[in-house]
């Protein structure tokens, strides 16, 4: 058994090691809109499995990821940029004095956006554990929206609608796959020990949970702590990496991408909400085209804004109806099933090579 | 001496409907005693007051010592009153061991810090609550099944299950809801004698409702009756079945299969 | 303000809490049958206007005959997504039949973005919804009371048909118990069809009213009002009739006054109605006139 997990380990080691050496090579060489699908990615895998580990696995259908999101988002902002930035955009109004003249480094800017989303995430566990299913959905979808409209109005904080330009461009892969790796690892360790069964067993049945001495208070705030704290921190990424953050970069249509994608993924599978997120950020580029005008021969297709949604929405509703499970179901990506598949493999290719008569199961 | 669990003139109504009238009655430790009465009567609903679902609207609770009325569920789960539900209601993403081991995690020290950096003090902490599991299981004779979905298992093996999960918090007393609902005959007596063993084995306090007479007739020293929430009888299994007013209560249900 | 003015606001208000309270009925009928919050009934409202406009002035239809086709098109859309995006998913847990209600949505704004064009387009009213009443000396502009008169219209149309028809009654009965109704002989499927229908109908109006009171409509009109009429229903009560329409007046009048008392606040509307939604469903869920019971152990 020790054998398997230092295995494993090593496995985990190299696969880290090969990844950062991917990501350098990414940096040193890919062209810019490249390396913003490639940090897009990173960003929206946060955000997926942050939805899993409040969803699939703690079974709150919180939609407030778009909230936390922005509280992460314009913190970081308003920490990074320049005090001769901050003159330049709040024209209107100038921004409250505490804040003009502070820049911070990068990631303690983002480490507190992650703080602050945190704090209000804590918040609203409360109110949320009084609530079922749809109406803590429609809840906290209210939330989002009010966090939003607030940061619309907040015009010495937030320079209201105009938002903010010009944001330093920090968010490099190293940062934004780093947060990712660093939110797959808490979250997959939170969920695979005890903590992580007590919220499965509150996801399952929460009344039975409570009978069985496990606090819905401590391990539902639990959840949206640790979720609100890497939304946060996706925020912050976000905004340093598209550089121009306003409120309408968090509708409530965020967070349905953020629900679709964690969907198609899998519920319950962290997984399955990588890769679905993956999927989703670079589809989302690969078919931008679908969305302008283009020739195909002779057949001239008009500019169809909108149809990339259209597609996206479609595909959701077939998921849902259809194929509930998503990509991945409950399963986990681990070491010993993908060995035992390729063994498998393995075996079957050299069973096919010799010709005896095996009798086949 | 104080007995371990001690109600007094316990009341429950929900709105104009008395669901519990002046229910009052005391366990030591180590009984095993059933309630029984028919559909209706306010079996559930003693439990669900004793163990911190229902908050009751008069009367006191006290279990060693200490008033429970009203408290919250997990709380009094940590005292040591655990339950077990008339619908089996097993976890079904997880599987059987892992089922058990949701029942370890109340006494769990170590926080959700240590556990996600897997320090030395939770990973002992967890070593020992899936020895401990494991050891339950088989006791339990359901070891066998460790990896297979709780819902997949066949209906005895997922009532004991449940049972299980329950003793797991290492209660001092247990309270079963009908656990023979949906048995024949031969599995009924099965799951007594389990309840029988369980109850030397774990040093436990068992406060059994059921719903057919003749399984606790057979086994339960103590047996009280109640109808439209109150008691109406109370004593050893002879002195009930004679008992005119308990035969009237269950007049036209008669024997349950 | 002026006695005038302060009239003025009034009926604004009352046609305004018509318009959300034709919306809301759609949300409570729904809800009091199947639970599920039908997220993509505001844009039901949106496709009554547009089918309204493109009937109107591709087909050149006069509107006594181009509205209520609108309606019946609208109608048959909600029928359409009730069949294929919600019916299979009955006996799945509720918050999957929520998402599914919101893909509905993000589509049919999607679709209507793609096929009609972001832009806002002109919406044509009819020529006597222009004219100018003057009721109890304030000058009122008679598609405002043309609203109300409608809306008032078409309640009594519905309160008849819940009360005094079979299918009616099939709809109180399925909102109580629907296991037991169903089990009683009631064609489930179909009676839930017709509530639909009836629903997304008083959503089209509702829908065709507020192009005429806002002429210009987009693909996502429907959004705002939706979730305000959302709003009006869980405060009058989700899952009763009654609640919808006096939650709906409400909601409207108190829009409009507290931007009329209040003007500075006008940016705020719109967390305003958050908040009043987040601290109903916190503290009095069963809002004003409540029926839908809590879960029980």
């Amino acid at each position: 058994m020790k054998k398997i997990i230092t295995r494993n380990r090593i496995l985990t080691l190299a696969a880290l090691i090969l990844l950062g050496g991917l990501l350098a090579l990414a940096e040193g060489n890919l062209d810019p809109y490249k390396l913003r699908v490639l940090n897009l990615c990173a960003i929206f895998t946060i955000f997926a499995v942050t939805f899993n580990l409040i969803y699939g696995f703690t079974g709150q259908f919180s939609l407030g990821h778009a909230g936390f999101a922005a509280i992460g988002a314009y913190a970081a902002a308003l920490l990074t940029m320049t005090p001769e930035q901050k003159v330049a955009n709040f024209f209107l109004q100038p921004i409250v004095p505490l804040l003009a003249d502070i820049q911070w480094p990068f990631l303690p800017a983002m480490l507190l956006g992650g703080i602050l989303a945190a704090i209000v995430g804590f918040l609203v566990g409360f109110p949320a554990l009084r609530l079922r299913s749809d109406y803590l959905a429609i809840a906290t979808l209210g939330f989002g929206e009010i966090v939003r409209v607030l940061f619309v109005n907040w015009q010495s904080i937030t320079n209201g609608s105009l938002g903010l330009k010009g944001i330093p461009e920090h968010t490099n892969l190293y940062w934004s796959w780093g947060a990712a790796a660093a939110t797959v690892f808490i979250v997959k360790r939170l969920v695979d020990s005890s903590y992580g069964r007590a919220l499965k067993a509150v996801r399952d049945d929460d009344i039975v949970a409570e009978a069985l001495g496990i606090s819905l208070a401590y391990h539902k705030v639990l959840s949206f702590t640790v979720s609100s704290f890497f939304v946060g921190i996706a925020g912050a990424l976000l905004a340093n990496l598209i550089s121009t953050i306003d409120p309408k970069v968090f509708l409530f249509f965020l967070t349905y991408q953020v629900v679709g994608i964690t969907v198609m993924g899998g519920m319950s599978s962290i997984t399955g909400s990588v890769i679905a997120a993956c999927l989703y950020t670079v589809f989302l580029e690969l078919l931008r085209p679908l969305e302008m005008s283009f020739s195909l021969g002779p057949i001239h297709v008009p500019p169809l804004p909108g149809m990339r949604m259209v597609i996206f929405s479609a595909l959701l509703l077939a998921v849902i109806l259809f194929y509930r499970q998503g990509l991945m179901g409950r399963r986990e990506f681990s070491w010993d099933g993908l060995i035992g598949k390729l063994n498998g493999l393995r075996l079957r290719l050299g069973r096919r090579e010799s010709s005896s008569d095996e009798v086949s199961s | 001496m104080t007995a371990l669990l001690e109600i007094d003139a316990l009341t429950k109504k929900f709105g104009g409907l008395v669901a519990v009238n002046e229910f009052s009655t005391r366990l030591e430790a180590g009984e095993l005693c059933a309630l029984i009465g028919p559909n209706g009567s306010g079996k559930t609903t003693i439990f669900n007051l004793i163990t911190g679902i229902y908050r009751p609207t008069s009367g006191s609770i006290h279990f060693d010592g200490a008033e429970i009325g009203g408290e919250r569920p997990d709380l009094i789960a940590k005292r040591g009153i655990a339950r077990t539900f008339q619908n089996i209601r097993l976890f079904e993403g997880l599987d059987v061991l892992n089922n058990v081991l949701v029942g370890y995690h109340l006494r769990l020290k170590a926080g959700p810090f240590a556990a996600v950096l897997r320090m030395p003090g939770y990973v002992r902490e967890e070593q020992m609550m899936v020895a401990q599991a494991q050891e339950l299981l088989e006791a339990l004779e359901l070891d066998h099944l460790i990896h297979e979905d709780a819902t997949s298992l066949p209906y005895g093996q997922q009532r004991k299950l449940e049972i299980a999960r329950a003793l797991a918090t290492k209660p001092r007393l247990l309270l079963l809801d009908e656990p023979a609902a949906g048995m024949n005959p031969e599995e009924s007596n099965d799951l007594m004698r389990f309840i029988l063993h369980i109850l030397e084995t774990f040093e436990l306090t068992v406060f059994l409702i059921e719903h057919q007479m003749r399984v606790v007739m057979g086994i339960c020293p103590r047996i009280i009756v109640i109808d439209h929430g109150e008691i109406i009888a109370e004593g050893p299994p002879e002195a009930i079945q004679t008992n005119q007013r308990v035969i009237e209560a269950y007049l036209g249900v008669g024997e349950h299969a | 303000m002026t006695f005038e003015l302060f009239i003025q606001h009034l009926f604004n208000g009352i046609s305004l809490g018509s318009l959300y309270a034709l919306i809301a009925i759609g949300y409570t009928m729904v809800y009091g049958i199947l639970r599920l919050i039908n997220f993509a009934h505001g844009d039901i409202v949106m496709v009554a206007a547009y089918a309204a406009f493109y009937l109107g002035g591709m087909f050149v239809l006069p509107w006594y005959l181009g509205f209520p086709l609108a309606i019946l098109v609208t109608a048959l859309v909600g029928v359409i997504i009730e069949r294929s995006a919600y019916k299979p998913l009955r006996n799945v847990p509720r918050i999957q039949l929520f998402t599914s209600a919101v893909a509905v949505s993000f589509l049919l704004e999607n679709l209507g973005i793609v096929v009609f064009g972001g832009r806002p387009k002109a919406f044509a009213r009819p020529a006597f919804t222009d004219a100018v009443l003057e009721i109890a000396g304030a000058k009122v502009l008679s598609y405002t009371f043309l609203i109300i008169v409608t809306a008032i219209l078409l309640f009594s149309a519905l309160s008849l048909i819940v009360h005094r028809t079979k299918v009616g009654i099939a709809m109180r009965a399925l909102s109580r118990d629907i296991e037991t109704t169903g089990l009683m002989g009631v064609d489930t499927d179909t009676v839930i069809t017709i509530a639909f229908a009836m629903g997304s109908a008083l959503a089209a109006a509702g829908g065709i009213l507020w192009a005429i009171k806002f002429p210009q409509i987009n693909p996502l009109m429907g959004v705002l009002p939706g979730l305000k009429a959302f709003i009006a229903a869980v405060l009058g009560g989700i899952g009763n009739i009654t609640g919808a329409m006096i939650g709906g007046f409400l909601l409207g009048v108190a829009e409009i006054m507290i931007v009329a008392f209040f003007p500075e606040f006008a940016g705020y509307r719109d967390a305003f109605a958050y908040t009043i939604l987040i601290l109903l469903l916190l503290f009095k869920p069963t809002g004003i006139m409540g029926e839908v019971e809590p879960e029980k152990v």
